[in-house]
């Protein structure tokens, strides 16, 4: 425990950012956008501090813990923490957001289409920070609720205003969906409070009361389904998916990557944080339901990756099959899988940021047309750009060295010690992943020249400085993820040991390796 | 037989003294005044008696005595209801008094005795003639609603009743356009109004049949001395029962609500839906708990059936509605069916949380109705749901406030609507009913829907010809909305203030 208070001090920072940006005059838009950069990166600077005297060993599951009473009538507080799964996704958030806003320099005044100004966008990612931060960091099931709901506003903003020509059908899609996901989570979490009301005598939200409450099956079950629908809306799992498309074809880069790298990730997170430890018979129950949606979703997001002509589209279908293997190392309810799961929060987070930011640069080289068949032997025309895109591509099919194999690897780990079938469909998935990156990489990259790429300049400074440090975290924590599965692994622990699931006997675990 | 008159508290009765005066005035200067001047000294008094009646309230706070011969209680929830009711009647009043938003004045007819389309009214408005009988009228509903929160006897609660009534029959059918409309919801209302008050006093004269009182706490002691079920008390109860559930607009007695709220000025509507509620929940808490507590296992399975039709058919029905101001009435109705929830639970938690509700209920629905008085076309208010399509695009500012409105009173997190329901539904926990909350839940998720797709048609809509335009209006519009932006925000927010205020008022005096 640590008496300054960290979380609290880096979400209001980039809150505080935002409305110093959101004041600014109009007529200074690279003031905007200099004292964005420079707030994103005091907020890194922040977490990294943060992150350094986060204390592995501790057997408390949350640090950095600040609480204060804020409605003390219905038992809300303020309260915040991290464990390893929240710090390693906030400093996800952390790293991502500065990097989006040095990619994202001149997205907007480029752009005719955009309602917006050039530093309301900026006002709304630096807002979204501060919300990503308190989404990940809440240890009150109210609280995350709160920002889980508040943080479709700048999204809502961001997708709405600087888009696509359909840019306001996809952020009314977006906006319907999650809200619809968000009233039955909100009708779950008053049932949470009835039980907890019944239970402890006085009503709480506070997240470790809830995990102690001794709920019956049959309520737990209906409890579950509100949670779950918002986080598989968010995350988003086969069916449930349908918005994403359309929200990463209109959006800006930067806002997919936020939007699909970190945001998104709220889903998956809400899974293994509040759905699996709250309601653990629940999630037991419905485990099946879940895998079989995960491996759908893994399949048919590849399949129709493998045919899209759009490659923002292609990227939204491939982070849905992803979304897959996350969900699914989450519910086989093994250390490995859940270790893997968060590890491949982390390396989708990164490996998306990667594809959309270089994608995104190749695009405005070329009216942002985003159809392949309007690319083609780019590699030898800009060749840093077609190398960065290659990091990106090879990461994103989990390439052993890069982050997400360990991710990925880990997670079909976890599913062949629970239930072989499982692990040996999953891992069929890799192939048509590797075959439409592959495809992609081919096809836009390699091969003749297409005269319409023909004399587009290759990457400039600006742009490499934002790719390189995805591309460094990747291939370093793809040699020794250490660092991050030494936060993860104690948090799994106790994840496991709350729902009281055990590794099956390691057998198996073997076989998995050998794979 | 002397005649010994009934000791009075006048500190205690002070605020509503006030109002009772000012009304009097205000009826004096309709008569006496010239025409020209009318307008201010109306506006003087109105405000000035409203704002120091508040003020006297404030002053009496901590308040617990019964006075004018156990006629009147002055205690924590009364209080509480009446400076409730007296800000959001000055709330009201500001709409009442805007005049830049029509073109031709105000929100009323010029001569309300004119035959719609007649000459004679034609040449009212060409004159410019405006009229101000609408104050005097407002002070005495405001002063029955006052009376109505604090009556401790059977028979002062009807003459509250029929003091708030009265003048609201005449306030409805007041409006300057679509007149036969209104008219035609100020007679339903008035003839419906005058059964139910018909119920209402059979009822009493019951319940004084059978326990020989008519004060609220003798009434509870014979209840109480007297074993066994009486038919007597049953009907009678029942039948009061009727007459209040018709003022808050419950099922089965709520035919009247859309046609009212529909045709009366949208001014008066805001003032009524916010008011009328508040003075009728403060009566109906005021009856059960104190002067029916004991027989309270007869009465609680009756709110119960109505609490969940009333938010069942409110919700369902709502969804329905292409016209803002009929979607807003079955919206008012199924708030009523929530705010029931927390009158079931018939305990101290119940009331604080029903007369919370009330408060974020009220300032949310004033605020709505200040907006769809300036959302407007060439025939005055545009209230079908077609032509705010857009509107978002066009007043970005004031479609935000009508969202507020809108997610506040869908229940949504960070609003006061949320907190209000959250409350009602703990305090519904607390007293075992689950299965209630279980229904209020499903009622606002089917709620939540209709609520939405006013923001939807608003912000996501493209704007087509039909799309009205917004009015400018005036500071006496501005500061009713912006206090109820501002009410709705931070009661929801923070409400632990506010809910610490109706925790500690939250005992009657028996």
């Amino acid at each position: 425990m640590s008496a300054f208070p960290w979380l609290t001090t880096l979400g209001v920072l980039p809150l505080l950012g935002s409305i110093v940006v959101a004041l600014l005059p109009k007529s200074k838009p690279t003031l905007a956008k200099q004292v964005a950069l420079a707030v994103s990166f005091i907020v890194l600077g922040g977490t990294v501090a943060m992150a350094l005297q986060f204390d592995g060993s501790s057997t408390a599951p949350f640090q950095f813990v600040e609480s204060y009473p804020w409605i003390p009538a219905f038992g809300i507080s303020y309260s915040v923490g991290l464990d390893g799964i929240g710090l390693v996704l906030v400093a996800l958030a952390a790293t991502l957001v500065p990097i989006v806003i040095l990619a994202g320099w001149r997205d907007i005044e480029g752009d005719q289409e955009s309602e917006g100004s050039v530093k309301g966008y900026f006002a709304l990612i630096l807002a979204l920070e501060a919300l990503m931060i308190g989404v990940f960091s809440a240890t009150d099931v109210f609280l995350f609720y709160v920002f889980f709901e508040v943080m479709l506003v700048p999204v809502y903003f961001m997708i709405g205003r600087y888009g696509g020509p359909q840019r306001s059908y996809a952020a009314i899609k977006f906006l319907l969906y999650s809200l619809l996901g968000g009233l039955f989570m909100l009708a779950s979490l008053i049932g949470l409070y009835v039980v907890s009301a019944r239970e402890l005598g006085t009503g709480t939200f506070d997240f470790l009361s809830l995990v102690g409450l001794d709920m019956d099956p049959n309520t737990q079950k209906m409890l579950f389904l509100g949670f779950f629908f918002a986080f598989a809306i968010k995350a988003p799992l086969w069916p449930f998916h349908t918005w994403l498309p359309d929200a990463a074809a209109q959006s800006k880069p930067g806002t997919s990557v936020l939007l699909i790298g970190v945001l998104d990730k709220v889903g998956t997170f809400g899974m293994i944080r509040y759905c699996l430890p709250i309601f653990p018979a629940a999630s037991e129950f419905y485990a099946p339901v879940v895998i079989g949606m995960a491996l759908i979703g893994i399949f048919y997001g590849a399949y129709v990756a493998l045919t899209a002509s759009d490659m923002k589209r292609l990227f939204a279908y491939s982070s849905m099959s992803h979304f897959g293997f996350i969900a699914l190392g989450i519910f086989v309810f093994t250390s490995a899988g859940q270790s893997g799961s968060v590890v491949y929060m982390v390396a989708h987070g990164l490996s998306t940021a990667a594809l959309f930011l270089t994608a995104g640069f190749l695009m405005s080289r070329r009216r942002e047309s985003a159809l392949i068949s309007d690319y083609g032997g780019v590699n030898k025309v800009a060749p840093v750009l077609a190398g960065f895109f290659l990091v990106a591509a090879l990461s994103s099919l989990a390439l052993p060295g890069l982050v997400s194999f360990v991710g990925e690897f880990l997670v079909l780990l976890g599913a062949f010690e629970r239930f072989l079938w499982v692990g040996a469909v999953a891992t069929l998935g890799i192939v048509i992943t590797a075959a439409y990156v592959l495809r992609l990489y081919q096809k836009s990259m390699t091969g003749p020249v297409n005269p319409s790429v023909e004399g587009i300049t290759d990457l400039k400074g600006r742009e490499i400085t934002a790719l390189v440090p995805i591309a460094a975290l990747t291939i370093t924590l793809g040699f020794y993820p250490a660092p991050l599965l030494n936060v993860i692994n104690p948090a799994v622990d106790w994840t496991m040991s709350t729902i009281s699931a055990v590794d099956p006997d390691p057998v198996l675990s073997s076989e998995g390796g050998q794979q | 037989m002397n005649y010994t008159p009934p000791a009075l508290d006048y500190a205690a009765l002070a605020p509503m003294i006030v109002i009772f005066a000012a009304a009097i005035i205000s009826v004096l200067v309709e008569a006496f005044t010239p025409r020209g001047v009318r307008r201010y000294l109306q506006l003087l008094i109105v405000f000035g008696a409203l704002i120091a009646s508040g003020v006297l309230i404030v002053l009496n706070a901590g308040t617990r005595t019964v006075t004018a011969g156990q006629a009147v209680v002055i205690d924590g929830p009364a209080l509480v209801l009446q400076g409730a009711i007296v800000i959001l009647a000055i709330l009201g009043a500001a709409l009442m008094a805007e005049r830049s938003i029509d073109s031709v004045g105000d929100a009323f007819a010029s001569r309300v005795s004119s035959l719609p389309g007649s000459e004679e009214e034609k040449q009212f408005t060409q004159r410019g003639y405006l009229q101000t009988e609408i104050w005097p009228l407002t002070l005495f509903a405001v002063l029955g609603m006052m009376l109505f929160v604090s009556a401790n006897d059977l028979l002062l609660m009807f003459v509250a009743l029929e003091v708030m009534s009265l003048p609201l029959y005449l306030m409805t059918g007041m409006a300057r356009r679509r007149r036969l409309l209104s008219q035609e919801a100020a007679l339903k209302y008035f003839l419906l109004g005058a059964f139910s008050s018909a119920f209402f006093l059979y009822g009493a004269a019951l319940v004084y049949g059978y326990s020989g009182s008519i004060t609220f706490p003798e009434i509870a002691q014979t209840i109480t001395s007297k074993p066994g079920e009486s038919l007597v008390l049953m009907i009678g109860l029942g039948m009061i029962l009727i007459g209040l559930l018709f003022k808050v607009g419950a099922v089965p007695f709520h035919q009247w609500v859309p046609d009212v709220y529909q045709g009366a000025p949208t001014p008066v509507t805001g003032f009524m839906a916010a008011t009328v509620k508040i003075a009728a929940f403060g009566a109906l808490l005021r009856l059960l708990y104190v002067a029916f507590g004991g027989v309270r296992w007869d009465w609680e399975p009756i709110i119960w059936i109505v609490a969940i039709l009333t938010m069942l058919i409110g919700s369902i029905v709502a969804v329905v509605q292409t016209d803002i101001k009929r979607m807003l009435a079955y919206s008012s109705v199924a708030q009523a069916g929530f705010i029931l929830i927390g009158v079931a639970a018939a305990s101290p938690a119940g009331i604080a949380s029903t007369m919370f509700y009330l408060i974020a209920y009220g300032f949310t629905t004033i605020g709505a109705f200040a907006i769809i008085a300036m959302i407007r076309d060439a025939n005055g208010e545009a209230t079908n749901l077609a032509s705010w399509a857009g509107i978002g695009r066009k007043s970005p500012i004031v479609a935000s406030a009508f969202a507020i409105f809108m997610l506040g009173l869908a229940g949504i997190p960070l609003t006061s609507g949320f907190v209000g329901k959250f409350a009602v539904f703990a305090a519904a926990i607390e007293a075992g009913m689950v299965w209630l909350v279980i229904v209020g839940v499903v009622a606002s998720l089917i709620a939540a829907f209709f609520y939405v797709r006013v923001i939807v048609v608003m912000f996501f809509a493209q704007p087509t010809e039909q799309t009205a335009s917004v009015a400018i209006p005036s500071a006496f519009t501005t500061v009713a909305l912006a206090a109820g932006v501002a009410v709705t925000v931070i009661l929801g927010v923070v409400p632990q203030p506010v809910l610490d205020l109706v925790t500690n008022a939250d005992v009657f005096i028996r």
